[in-house]
């Protein structure tokens, strides 16, 4: 393999390198620096005569006397089921210090798009005892659903809690065989978090013993920012190997995605691009695409991928372009809302912007139970309209309200109380969630619930006196 | 470049540069939009810039490893579809690749350098002449036709350009390569043709469209219709329902054809698509949806390039099915992701953007788009429509981005999605507010003759007091409801009905999921007979708790959901009268 010591540039990530022999695009090159260390990088750009390189590890102590070798391959991911249990880097080497990890196939990073048609619809139910997430946007295997929160939010927790949680329910639902073992694991890819936050990660899947089902990619704060580029790769990669080929149901988690769109954005700004919207890449859409894409089922395969990022939007702003660009592309998300932090609810989940666009289709009879989705949508509007009353009473007083609008003003407060404010250490079984959403609902007069089909308001409905409070209401 | 060089280098060049989905190559002699087969793979490309002997190609498949030196091909004719009998009850890609084949022949993981053509080449269709030998045929004229799918008969007919007197005529089974009509000329016509997506496919006129595209969504149909041939737009934030929507018109609009192009759609989405619509039945027709679909799946992960192409596809597909006759439906979801895939090749280009990045002929290439709509009177004179509805997806919810307002310049019918109300799981959440139709008028007579001469009347009340319900809340907000006077509390009762009742409409019901265009108008026409119901006996005295308390009122809720509606609207309506006499 030649060896290059044709440097012509250096700029913020990048090199660029005279050659004298094609070099493929997205090939993988080892640097070596004088001091006898070496980087690795990747092209971003092909010429006959001059190449760009993005460099890992970045471009501190790189000179002109560095050497440039083209390892004639892309970037792959050595990937074994020896992985559980392992601490890797951003770049996927292990630093756990364990033994070596022995792959029994090398994958390219760079996954290649499921054919729609090959691709099996995910309608099975997840139940993660978050009764915000479980009742109101239910998470299904094989979806993308991320968390929107901001910075100084207790996202992290959210998702420990998930993933501690999380369980696939075979005791309920009519498509499961009797005594199905799944196999479970969970893929944690951390891009520029703290040292701080990492150990918060680590040292929890150490004790709940979630660790030997994990693998944790570990890209921190101060380790260079193109390295973010790979990780959540890097992370998908294992992770499809293990889901497809090793029919595990995979939960991958990756935090924080504001991290990794500002290094998309710094290699832009290094290579002179056309900027798009504050000065992020015209492509993020599409590269965003291409790792939240990596979610889903196969026809005819075990296994799942269900992708849980996680961003910090700037300044809570749900349109920069960040959130707003993932929005576009995940199924649903979720709201963590600083005043319900701040009123030190856990976790402080705002249901009312949050979705779960493939909810309708796992809940429900044969899924979870008939009631849900009448039940999520009740609690939905008279949630919604408790809470815009809420405006009203800062103005004229709950005095001046209507019977009806107290009653309303009152559920509201009680949902977030009883539904939403469960703590990080509640396990809720959707019965149990169902349940309190019933005891919630029973609040309110029978007439209010039009939402919800007769049929179950007769069966779950536990108002007492409800010829009073009715008239009450109206009175 | 001396002759010998150009001689050589004539379909075959070098690529000196890679960088994402756009590769530069020298020695190639290739025209304008040329497809080019890149590399040692021959991963499919387009030419999208010639400057000096360097030939600009965007490739529609990853280029991971593709290096300089490596080769590209032209094949001497630009990004072309196949058209023929076959082309409904397809799924394809972006460049019109069928993806089942894919998967046969990939597996389950898209990979590149695979060619698979748009229609079977070896099925065999029955084929039932039209002419006869001795007859004169021109461009347009059908020659014959073939049962393509349960719904949908097939009409070859003569490619444009093409025309002579009929020699021999070839009746029976046939595939599509086989001449089934030879001309005295030697020319033969056969079941296939391809054409340039690029290029409108010509049409003798347009014309004024005069018929609904009838949806069985009430908010559409009733206050903000679309035409066949109409273009509308529906923009709306993440979350608003575009794609319920999109998924709603393909599945229950009343054209013959729908091609639905999936651009830079959620994986899983597609998928719900492509597993629901062959299950699902025409409700016209009884027979299965996909027998009238067509079905174009770029899925955002898939390469920008072809994302940029699939739009092009779709349209083609529309117009050769217009060509035939039918009233086509073109679904687009979502016209900013080809916009944002137009901005992504362009900035690799380096050319000057325009407005946020996006080139400067993004308005051009929209309304280019949108032009090749409409209802026209076709070559061989049948009368064919293409409604083109096209999702935009502003960042961050905001209109007065490029991509919307460009859009809004060039299209009639707008339907705006708003947040706040699918916050309020208000669905459909189209803003009455903000929505606009500009074909009520052509559309009227149409209504009057088949529902009701009342038919505009109703709808202009129902607009009215949502209006006025707008301007009442502003005071609502502020010193709440039980502070208006009572007609104004009134108003509000009668514009929620409107809006529960009859706004809202469940599209995962079963019966409430379509809605006809007789129950929608009695629906309406209900809720205004409360109305006057009301406010006569409002004006007689009576208090306005009493008149909210009506039972039959309550009554109207069941209705949307109510599969023989007849009996309950004829009820519902008695139940009204004597009410209202009791409280009287």
């Amino acid at each position: 393999m030649k060896e290059y010591k044709t440097i012509t540039e250096i700029s913020g990530p990048l090199v660029f390198v005279e050659v004298d022999e094609p070099v493929g695009y997205d090939e993988i090159v080892e640097i070596k620096l004088p001091d006898g260390s070496t980087k690795r990088g990747q092209v971003l750009e092909s010429g006959e005569e001059i190449v760009s390189l993005q460099v890992f590890e970045g471009t501190d102590e790189l000179d002109r006397n560095s050497s440039v070798r083209f390892l004639g391959e892309t970037m792959k991911m050595p990937v074994t089921e020896d992985l559980l249990g392992r601490v890797l880097s951003g770049r996927g080497e292990p630093i756990d210090g364990g033994a070596e990890i022995v792959p029994e196939d090398r994958r390219d990073i760079i996954g290649s798009a499921i054919n729609p048609h090959a691709r099996e619809y995910p309608d099975e139910f997840i139940q993660t005892g978050v009764s915000a997430i479980d009742g109101m946007n239910t998470l299904v295997r094989g979806q993308k659903l991320p968390i929107f929160s901001g910075s100084g939010l207790p996202h992290n927790e959210l998702a420990l809690q998930i993933a501690r949680q999380a369980d696939v329910r075979d005791d309920i639902g009519e498509g499961d065989e009797e005594g199905e073992d799944e196999e479970f694991a969970v893929i944690f890819g951390a891009m520029g978090i703290t040292q701080e936050e990492a150990n918060e990660f680590l040292e929890e899947f150490e004790r709940t013993g979630a660790l030997e089902r994990s693998v944790v990619f570990q890209n921190l704060a101060d380790d260079p920012a193109v390295e973010r580029i790979v990780t959540p790769r890097m992370a998908l990669t294992t992770a499809e190997y293990l889901a497809f080929d090793k029919g595990y149901h995979v939960l991958v988690i990756l935090t924080d995605m504001t991290n990794y769109c500002e290094a998309l954005r710094e290699i832009g700004a290094a290579r002179e691009e056309v900027p798009g919207r504050r000065g992020y890449p015209g492509y993020m859409y599409t590269d965003l695409a291409e790792l939240y894409e990596r979610a889903g089922r196969i026809k005819g395969l075990e296994g799942s991928v269900t992708q849980i990022p996680i961003l910090t939007m700037p300044g809570d702003d749900d349109t920069h372009p960040i959130p707003d660009l993932t929005g576009y592309i995940t199924e649903g998300q979720i709201y963590i809302d600083r005043r319900l932090e701040s009123e030190g609810r856990e976790p402080p989940v705002d249901v009312l912007p949050s979705l779960s666009r493939l909810m309708d289709d796992g809940i429900g009879e044969g899924y979870t139970r008939e009631d849900h989705g009448d039940v999520a949508n009740q609690l939905y509007a008279a949630y919604a309209e408790g809470n815009d009353l809420r405006d009203l009473v800062n103005i004229v007083g709950r005095e001046a309200l209507s019977d009806r609008d107290n009653l309303f003003l009152d559920f509201a407060d009680a949902f977030e109380d009883e539904l939403v404010d469960q703590g990080w250490t509640t396990n809720r079984s959707l019965e149990e969630t169902l349940g309190i959403s019933w005891e919630l609902l029973s609040t309110l007069p029978k007439s209010e619930l039009k939402r919800i089909d007769d049929d179950f308001v007769e069966e779950y409905y536990r108002g007492e006196d409800e010829e009073e409070k009715e008239a009450e209401a109206t009175a | 470049m001396s002759k010998a060089e150009t001689a050589e280098t004539e379909d075959e060049g070098r690529i000196t540069n890679v960088s994402g989905p756009v590769v530069e190559a020298k020695g190639l002699d290739a025209r304008m939009n040329d497809v080019v087969r890149v590399g040692e793979e021959g991963l499919m490309g387009e030419v999208i810039e010639i400057e000096g002997e360097v030939t600009t190609v965007q490739v529609y498949e990853e280029t991971s490893g593709i290096a300089p030196g490596e080769p590209v091909v032209t094949t001497g004719s630009p990004l072309s579809v196949e058209l023929g009998p076959g082309v409904l009850d397809s799924i394809y890609d972006g460049v019109q690749r069928p993806l089942d084949i894919l998967e046969e022949e990939m597996g389950d993981f898209l990979d590149r350098g695979v060619d698979a053509p748009g229609i079977d080449l070896e099925k065999v269709w029955e084929f039932t002449p039209e002419v006869e030998e001795g007859d004169e045929i021109e461009e347009g004229d059908i020659v014959g036709t073939v049962p393509e799918t349960e719904s949908i008969d097939h009409k070859v007919m003569v490619p444009p350009d093409e025309g002579g007197t009929v020699a021999d005529v070839n009746e029976g089974e046939y595939t599509v390569e086989d001449p089934v009509v030879v001309l005295e000329d030697g020319g033969e016509i056969t079941m296939l043709q391809e054409w340039p997506v690029r290029k409108a496919r010509p049409v003798e006129r347009k014309q004024t469209p005069r018929t609904p595209l009838v949806t069985g969504q009430r908010i559409l149909d009733t206050l903000f219709p679309i035409a066949k041939g109409g273009t509308a737009a529906i923009p709306g934030p993440f979350g608003s329902g575009k794609t319920v929507t999109q998924h709603q018109l393909a599945k229950w609009s009343d054209a013959d054809i729908v091609v639905y192009v999936g651009c830079g759609e959620r994986g899983n989405e597609m998928t719900e698509v492509i597993d629901d619509f062959p299950e699902l039945e025409d409700p016209k027709t009884g027979k299965p949806l996909m027998s009238r679909t067509s079905l174009i799946a770029n899925t955002s992960n898939m390469p920008v390039a072809a994302r940029e192409s699939c739009i092009y596809t779709g349209i083609t597909l529309a117009e050769y099915y217009r060509d035939m006759g039918y009233d086509v439906a073109l679904m687009a979801d979502s016209t900013s992701r080809w916009a944002e895939a137009m901005r992504e090749i362009s900035s690799r280009l380096e050319e000057m953007p325009g407005e946020e990045g996006y080139p400067a002929y993004l308005a051009a290439a929209l309304a280019e788009f949108y032009e090749r709509g409409g209802r026209v009177e076709t070559l061989g004179g049948r009368d064919g429509s293409i409604s083109v509805i096209g999702a935009v997806s502003p960042p961050g919810g905001d209109f007065s981005e490029p991509v919307t307002q460009n859009t809004l310049r060039i299209v009639k019918t707008f339907w705006a999605l708003d947040a706040d109300l699918a916050e309020r799981r208000h669905f459909p959440a189209i803003n009455w507010n903000d929505s606009y139709s500009l074909y009520k008028s052509q559309l009227d007579d149409f209504f009057a003759d088949e529902v009701d001469d009342d038919w505009a009347e109703t709808r202009q009340w129902a607009v009215g007091v949502l209006d006025e319900e707008d301007e009442l809340q502003e005071v609502v907000q502020l010193v709440g409801k039980d502070a208006l006077p009572e007609d104004q509390q009134l108003t509000l009762e009668v514009a929620r009905y409107i809006r529960e009742v009859f706004l809202q409409q469940d599209a995962f019901h079963d019966i409430d999921t379509y809605c006809d265009l007789n129950k929608q108008f009695e629906m309406l026409r209900l809720i205004r007979k409360f109305n006057d119901l009301a406010f006569d006996a409002l004006d007689a005295g009576v208090p306005v708790e009493e008149i909210q308390d009506v039972d039959s009122a309550e009554r109207l809720f069941d209705i949307p959901t109510e599969e023989n509606w007849e009996p309950l609207v004829e009820e519902i309506d008695e139940g009204l009268d004597d009410d209202f006499n009791e409280l009287a």
